[in-house]
């Protein structure tokens, strides 16, 4: 019994504590605990559109493993026998009768089918979203480029997920999104035909594309995406959030809720109100009513239809090049009707994820940033992300061309012929208009550092004139008005070889290019000299 | 204008860096060597429910209102399950299952959602965390040790100095994973080869068109003026195997028009029957059915991508991104008054591909 008595001697623990010690005898997490338990986690709304981006992943997680308990990736042909009278009998294959009876013979199928679908489009919707809001705010700066560089890999692998599970249904539309895919490879240079092969197993459509992409959807794209939402995570972590300047936030601090409570409170909150959103969508929202477009056959197709969202840029850009851009050159057929639109959304995506690298190149800035930007004071970045928007924007327009035709009783020829120009010329107008606008909200900055706001207190002067009262700033208003980085253009100076190279020359010209015009941040000698002329 | 590369020091005095920034390149950026000073955190305003105990006693309630409100919907959503049936087929019944399940499920999580994020906001503690940054990589010991550790390690193996094993096994990483990737190849049937296949479909000289789906042979008599018929080789639909591949390169589209508004080209005249012509009625631009016939203007529209055909200039593209004509199949009609191709397409249909010319 002596052996006994030191364990009874022991402070009396809880349930919760005793598992808790219990757990971390085993696993060390108490450190891990006080690591992080207690960390600060930056606050702002547009910091939840990347929670949303995770939060739509889990939904699309869990309601998609539910799914594969009923879906058989397999084109064997069957005659349908399930409860949707108007098919009761048609060739499909199984794919196909598969999610028929997802959608008409389980219950609650159709539920998180919807569900699963409008989480897909809501996933990438918000890692687009939580892009822009990285690229307006600069929050890709150092340290951060790398998150930078995974964050624009989930993009694409979000949009590949969604293209290869759109078309596992093996219905009328996807079989058409797929029947493009294919001509789109087939009209690769040297290596299309064989792709195309290689791809559908034979002849478009041949009888394993719909196996294959599952594996594809289910299987590596998922674990790709959770490794790379787990590094995007911990770097996250390691860097700690960026945060707006705002009194007591520095570069050198981060400020926030504390992880557990409050944190944990409104994240996990605000996860089941994502969870809880795409519910409410899902039970009153039809999406992707495969049985009203039947089974693919390659013969039938129906007027004004339209991809997934995120894929209509691709689509678009198919749409907008003029007739005539293909040539037999040397023996060989070079399709630029579809090596020009591949080019241009592959140059497109190859500049969005250099340009923290060529914005960090121009500013020879080795400094780690903490302070996210408001956008106006960054004029040229905010104008280049304008133009990139619209840019993107008309693309995505261009695949919606038949259905803007129809419904505002416009020429097919004419829609198109107005996207492409604005493809072109719409980017130039949004840079210049958007840096406009930047430049004048830094004025009005400016403005109300030095003078003040407006208080709308009219006042009449002994001398009979009438002036509105300017109400001096308070000290923490004004810091989130003087608080910003600034630079200067590049002045060009010979190496340490006395030489100017051709690098320096386009280092300087961008950089002229990006800080020319820049509008300086208030000093605190011209507060005092403002101060003193209003006295 | 600002110089470049300048040294820490010109920097060493601004307020928003870092002790540990001091000696990093600032590039271009104009350093304020008199910079507002950070007027530090603002008094912290309490809320409501901080001050009013009646408001905090109502926040309390409210949140574990909606907690109990969850419970009610997850208990919805499996009474509704239960309650509501779609055995029947009835599209009512899947609709009402859908909407009252979902329902109860929206409920169950948003009331979650809702109560917990009330319950972060009004209740728990709305004091601020404030953690220092620290550098990111590290300080220069942690540095130096992490550096001391790859030299250890290169020392200990001799991976720099024994250059021979480091290179052969550089050589062997890089070879291993191609029998791997050779393996792919096995992706395409290895008795395939591609171009003399799309160059050919099922198409013979003799083979009547018929009706898709249906598969019933056209007379020529059926045609009346000004009408359209989607159309697939006699037996298509009877194949065993490969029906939709034959399919995606055979299917044709026959209309029939004026056979003065037809401007055959030499050696083509005898290629329509009648004012009867027969298109291939996959797109040379990335092969969807060109399916929509405008018949007053004789122009084919593909829905996908609007390229627009004439089908009374053979099928020239007049707009949209496809650049070459429909392929025209040539036909006539057999004894029986059956319409029957002359021959298979004499170039390949649907989209371009490489090897093409």
């Amino acid at each position: 019994m002596s052996t006994a008595t030191p364990a009874t001697a022991a402070p009396k623990r809880s349930f919760t504590a005793s598992a808790a010690v219990y757990v971390n005898e085993r696993t060390s997490l108490a450190g891990f605990v006080k690591e992080l338990g207690r960390k600060a986690f930056p606050d702002h709304w547009s910091f939840l559109l990347g929670e949303v981006a995770l939060f739509s992943f889990v939904v699309v997680f869990i309601t998609g493993t539910f799914l594969t308990f009923f879906f058989q990736a397999s084109m064997v042909e069957v005659h349908y026998d399930g409860s949707y009278v108007p098919l009761k009998g048609v060739e499909m294959s199984a794919a196909m009768a598969s999610t028929l009876d997802i959608s008409f013979d389980i219950r609650g199928g159709l539920f998180i089918r919807q569900m699963h679908h409008w989480a897909a489009l809501l996933f990438v919707a918000a890692i687009g979203l939580h892009m822009l809001r990285i690229y307006f705010t600069g929050a890709f700066r150092k340290p951060r480029e790398f998150n930078w560089l995974i964050g624009w890999v989930l993009f694409v692998l979000a949009m590949a997920e969604g293209f290869t599970g759109y078309s596992l249904p093996d219905d009328l539309l996807s079989g058409n999104g797929l029947r493009i895919i294919d001509g789109l490879i087939k009209g690769l240079p040297l290596i299309g035909t064989w792709t195309s092969f290689m791809l559908f197993g034979g002849e478009f459509p041949g009888t394993v594309i719909v196996g294959r992409l599952y594996s594809l959807h289910i299987l590596l794209l998922p674990a790709l995406v959770a490794i790379m939402i787990a590094i995007h995570l911990v770097l996250v972590v390691v860097h700690k959030h960026t945060q707006y300047a705002a009194p007591g936030k520095t570069q050198n601090n981060a400020v926030g809720p504390p992880i557990l409570p409050a944190y944990a409170g409104k994240a996990g909150g605000f996860f089941f109100i994502v969870f809880g959103v795409l519910a409410l969508i899902a039970s009153f929202f039809t999406i992707n009513p495969i049985w009203n477009y039947g089974p693919y056959d390659p013969s039938p197709v129906s007027a004004g239809t339209q991809p997934d969202w995120y894929i209509g840029f691709a689509d678009g850009a198919l749409r907008l090049v003029p007739p005539g851009w293909e040539f037999v050159l040397f023996d060989r057929t070079w399709s630029f009707n579809i090596i020009a639109p591949v080019a241009v959304i592959g140059i497109f995506l190859v500049l969005a994820i250099a340009y923290p690298f060529i914005e960090a190149w121009v500013k020879g800035d080795k400094r780690e940033h903490h302070l996210a930007d408001r956008p106006r004071n960054a004029p040229t970045r905010t104008a280049i992300g304008a133009a990139g928007v619209t840019f993107y924007a008309a693309l995505w327009a261009a695949a919606s061309s038949d259905i803007i035709a129809t419904h505002f009783k416009l020429t097919m020829e004419g829609v198109i012929h107005a996207i492409q120009a604005i493809l072109i010329l719409g980017p130039f107008i949004a840079y210049f208009i958007t840096k406009r606008i930047a430049i004048g909200l830094q004025k009005k900055d400016r403005e109300i550092v030095l003078h003040g706001y407006e208080s709308g207190r009219i006042v009449k002067l002994p001398g009979g004139e009438f002036i509105e009262v300017h109400q001096p700033l308070d000290e923490y208003d004004r810091w989130r008005l003087v608080s910003q980085e600034s630079y200067e253009p590049l002045m060009l100076r010979p190496n340490a070889k006395g030489k100017i190279t051709a690098g320096m020359r386009l280092r300087a010209s961008l950089s002229r290019w990006f800080f020319e015009d820049r509008i300086a941040p208030v000093t605190k000698a011209e507060l005092e000299q403002s101060k003193h002329d209003h006295h | 204008m600002a110089q470049d590369e300048k040294s820490g020091t010109d920097i060493a005095a601004a307020g928003s860096s870092h002790a540990e920034h001091e000696l990093v390149n600032a590039g271009t950026a104009v350093i304020d060597p008199d910079p507002f000073e950070n007027p530090g955190f603002p008094p912290h305003r309490h809320r409501v429910t901080d001050e009013n105990p009646k408001r905090e006693k109502r926040a309390q309630r409210t949140v574990y209102t909606l907690f109990y409100l969850s419970i009610v919907g997850s208990i919805w959503a499996v009474a509704a399950y239960m309650l509501f049936p779609i055995e029947s087929g009835d599209p009512t019944d899947i609709r009402l299952n859908n909407m009252f399940f979902g329902i109860g499920c929206a409920l169950a999580l948003l009331a979650i959602g809702f109560g917990a994020v009330h319950w972060a906001k009004s209740l728990m503690s709305d004091v601020e965390q404030v953690d220092e940054r620290h550098e990111i990589g590290g300080s220069p010991e942690t540095q130096a040790a992490a550096a001391k550790v790859f030299a250890d390690a290169d020392e200990e193996s001799g991976f720099s100095r024994r250059s021979v094993i480091r290179n052969s096994l550089i050589g062997a990483l890089l070879a291993f994973p191609l029998p791997a990737v050779v393996a792919f190849r096995g992706l395409a049937p290895q008795d395939q080869i591609p171009v003399p296949l799309l160059y050919h479909t099922m198409w013979r000289k003799g083979t009547r068109l018929a009706l898709d789906p249906s598969g019933a042979p056209i007379k020529a008599s059926d045609v009346t003026m000004g009408s359209a018929f989607h159309v697939i080789p006699e037996g298509l639909a009877e194949l065993e195997h490969g029906k939709l591949e034959e399919k995606a390169k055979a299917a044709v589209l026959l209309m029939r028009l004026d056979p003065n508004d037809l401007h055959p080209s030499p050696g083509r005249e005898d290629w329509a029957y009648d004012g009867i012509v027969a298109y291939s009625k996959i797109c040379t631009h990335v092969g969807c059915p060109v399916a929509l016939y405008e018949q007053h203007t004789h122009h084919l529209l593909c829905p996908c991508h609007q390229s627009q055909f004439d089908i009374t200039h053979e099928a020239a593209v007049i707009f949209g991104p496809a650049k070459r004509p429909l392929p025209q199949l040539p036909i006539t009609v057999d004894d029986e008054g059956y319409l029957v191709a002359r021959s298979d397409f004499t170039e390949p249909v649907g989209p371009s591909f490489w090897e093409r010319h």
